[in-house]
């Protein structure tokens, strides 16, 4: 069982809202699209929703092409950024609507709709009406509504953006367990890539209209396969710089190091380096780390890490070290690259693998 | 650092609007309610009468004939007016260059001074040259706003409704582009009906400015005095002699200051209980 997108575009006049998109999407796990706003999440949801239909392309699910079939027709769940409910009824009546609306009968409507509350942890709140919950209840009464209807397809289209941060954390360790052995294909929208780490699964990069990268989320972190895909899967951003390779070395202006990996296999020349912050440290990380310098614009403090953003070469540079350090902005300062987290990309983008 | 936390001088900057409330409000309400329990026989020459003047007009049938009218009338108005401003503003298109066409043809009415709505209504309903007037007596029906009380009231409501049912209308479409379109997302997908969207979407979210329109339209409604006083003058007979034309006539046409006064206050004060039983009702059960 699977959702496939077979070389769907959408354009709106004369805008390509999505570039020729081919996905194939499993029930194992999250399928996850990560991006920035405005990148196209919301599009692919919604054609995979069946509220737009694409420009071109077709859409198959379960082996059948549902490219042009109305979303009630598709028994499919929407979870929206924003907490949408009923106004005008309960809890209960929110959760049991969907169900309401199938003509099923009501034991069984009862049945589902009490094991998705107590999942939810919504019981005590059955009678109220949307307006007298909190946002993190409000969510998730979305969640049961989309739960109980055991559909086939589960679009979360940043569900969590909305929550603060620690509704944000609870429902997220929450959520894999509530899709858990469902047999329902999920989709999560999100913009940040660390939720795309916890959660697992699956994961499309998007970028600018464009599934730049899918595959296992971790496999595609750790090897992106192109210079977008390492952009749009690092937060904070990923380093860019240009680099030589000659021999088995590799120099960054005027400090070199040891090449690593495949790029020893490949022609010296040019390529693009990209490293991702927390291998870039105030302190060496492993004996043979690199040694750079550059003038330090602005720093931040998070409780467990510092985080220097700095100048070198032209580019800017960020720092992420364990602990506390102190730099003075405006000065000089020195950093070590863990060489074994260098990313090298070809002239064409593409990772050196 | 010690510095004065207390002094009298924040009295000078209540002043001026308690100046301003005072003359625009407190003293004409209150010479009402002087000339209320009062009679004059001539200029200057006062009696105290109590509460008289308030027991004559309750219990005159005058005055419950011109109240009657006026609860019809606002009934009327209402159960026509709202419904209709909800539908029109339903069909109304939500986007496209269509918006701006139908927001400034729905706002022409109001913007029309109120006794030249009457005056407009009233040559537009004649039954020998007015348009209005002279198509339906053509098409057989007989009709004669200034002879016949049925038709002086048709004629009324319609000019009520052609008048305000654009306020309803701009108020309802304000109250539906404000809802994210998320919500008729999730109708969809849920499969809800045209009917389910309106009784659960739309309907609850537009509550608010709903609450807004009955409340102002009532208001207006119960007070409205301009049009029909041009368009009817109340008659034929007293058949559209609202309350507030009722008091005009006794006010300024016979001068019974006394009683005139008692019946303004009465007046005054079912406005403000209609208004504010409305508005517990209504915003009760939103919370409901």
């Amino acid at each position: 069982m699977t959702l496939e997108l077979k070389n769907v575009t959408k354009r709106v006049g004369v805008e390509m809202h999505i570039h020729e998109t081919s996905l194939a999407l499993s029930p194992t796990g999250f399928n996850i699209l990560l991006g920035a706003t405005n990148a196209g999440k919301t599009t692919l949801i919604k054609m995979m929703a069946g509220l737009e239909r694409p420009t071109s392309g077709e859409i198959w699910f379960k082996g059948q092409n549902v490219t042009g079939v109305s979303p009630q027709k598709r028994n499919i769940s929407l979870v929206h950024q924003f907490f949408v409910n009923y106004p005008s009824m309960t809890v209960y009546d929110n959760i049991a609507s969907p169900l309401k609306v199938a003509k099923i009968e009501r034991a069984e409507i009862e049945r589902r709709v009490g094991e998705a509350v107590e999942l939810l942890r919504l019981t005590p709140y059955l009678k109220r009406r949307p307006s007298e919950l909190s946002g993190g209840q409000q969510q998730r009464t979305a969640l049961a509504r989309a739960i109980v209807k055991d559909s086939g397809l589960v679009l979360l289209d940043e569900p969590l953006a909305n929550l603060d941060y620690k509704l944000r954390e609870e429902l997220r360790d929450q959520l894999p367990g509530l899709f858990a052995g469902r047999g329902a294909i999920v989709v999560y929208a999100t913009s940040e890539p660390s939720e795309a780490l916890m959660l697992g699964g699956h994961t499309a990069t998007v970028m600018a209209g464009r599934v730049t990268g899918f595959g296992e989320t971790g496999t595609l972190y750790r090897q992106p396969r192109d210079v977008a895909t390492a952009q749009v899967f690092s937060d904070p951003p990923i380093n860019m710089a240009r680099v030589l390779k000659s021999g088995n070395e590799v120099s960054i202006g005027e400090t070199r190091f040891a090449a690593r990996g495949a790029i020893l296999n490949r022609p010296d020349g040019a390529y693009t380096l990209g490293i991702r912050p927390h291998f870039v440290t105030s302190a060496p990380r492993s004996p043979d780390a690199a040694s750079i310098s550059g003038i330090v614009q602005i720093t931040e403090l998070s409780g467990s890490e510092s985080i220097a953003h700095f100048e070198m070469g032209g580019d800017v540079w960020v720092a992420q070290s364990p602990g506390v350090h102190a730099y003075d902005v405006g000065e000089r300062h020195d950093f070590f690259v863990d060489t074994s987290g260098c990313l090298y990309f070809d002239s064409d983008g593409k990772l050196v693998l | 650092m010690a510095t004065k936390t207390h002094n009298e001088r924040a009295w000078w900057f209540v002043l001026p609007v308690v100046l301003l409330v005072a003359f625009n409000a407190v003293v004409p309400l209150m010479t009402v309610v002087n000339y209320s329990v009062q009679e004059s026989f001539s200029q200057g020459v006062w009696f105290w009468s109590g509460v008289e003047w308030f027991e004559e007009t309750l219990n005159s049938s005058r005055f419950q004939a011109a109240l009657g009218r006026q609860l019809l009338f606002t009934g009327i108005i209402l159960a026509i007016e709202i419904p209709l401003g909800i539908a029109i503003a339903l069909t109304m298109p939500k986007t496209g260059p269509w918006v701006p066409v139908c927001l400034v043809l729905m706002a022409l009415p109001l913007l029309i001074p109120w006794n030249v709505v009457g005056a407009m209504w009233n040559i537009f309903a004649l039954p020998d040259i007015g348009l209005l007037g002279y198509t339906v007596n053509a098409l057989g029906i007989d009709y004669d706003y200034t002879q016949q009380p049925l038709s002086a009231w048709i004629t009324v409501i319609a000019m009520d409704v052609w008048h305000w049912t654009s306020l309803v209308v701009l108020l309802a479409y304000a109250g539906l582009a404000s809802i994210p379109d998320a919500y008729y997302q999730a109708a969809k997908i849920d499969g809800a009906g045209r009917w389910a969207v309106f009784r659960h979407i739309e309907l609850p979210k537009m509550n608010r400015v709903l609450t807004i329109a009955i409340l102002l339209r009532f208001m207006d409604s119960f007070m409205i005095y301009t049009e029909p006083f041009v368009l009817t003058g109340g008659g034929p007979g007293n058949s559209t002699t609202f309350l507030s034309i009722d008091l005009v006539k006794k006010a300024l046409g016979e001068f019974d200051l006394g009683p005139a006064a008692a019946m303004s206050l009465i007046y005054f004060l079912i406005t403000l209980l209609v208004s504010w039983l409305f508005y517990t009702l209504m915003t009760r059960q939103e919370e409901g």
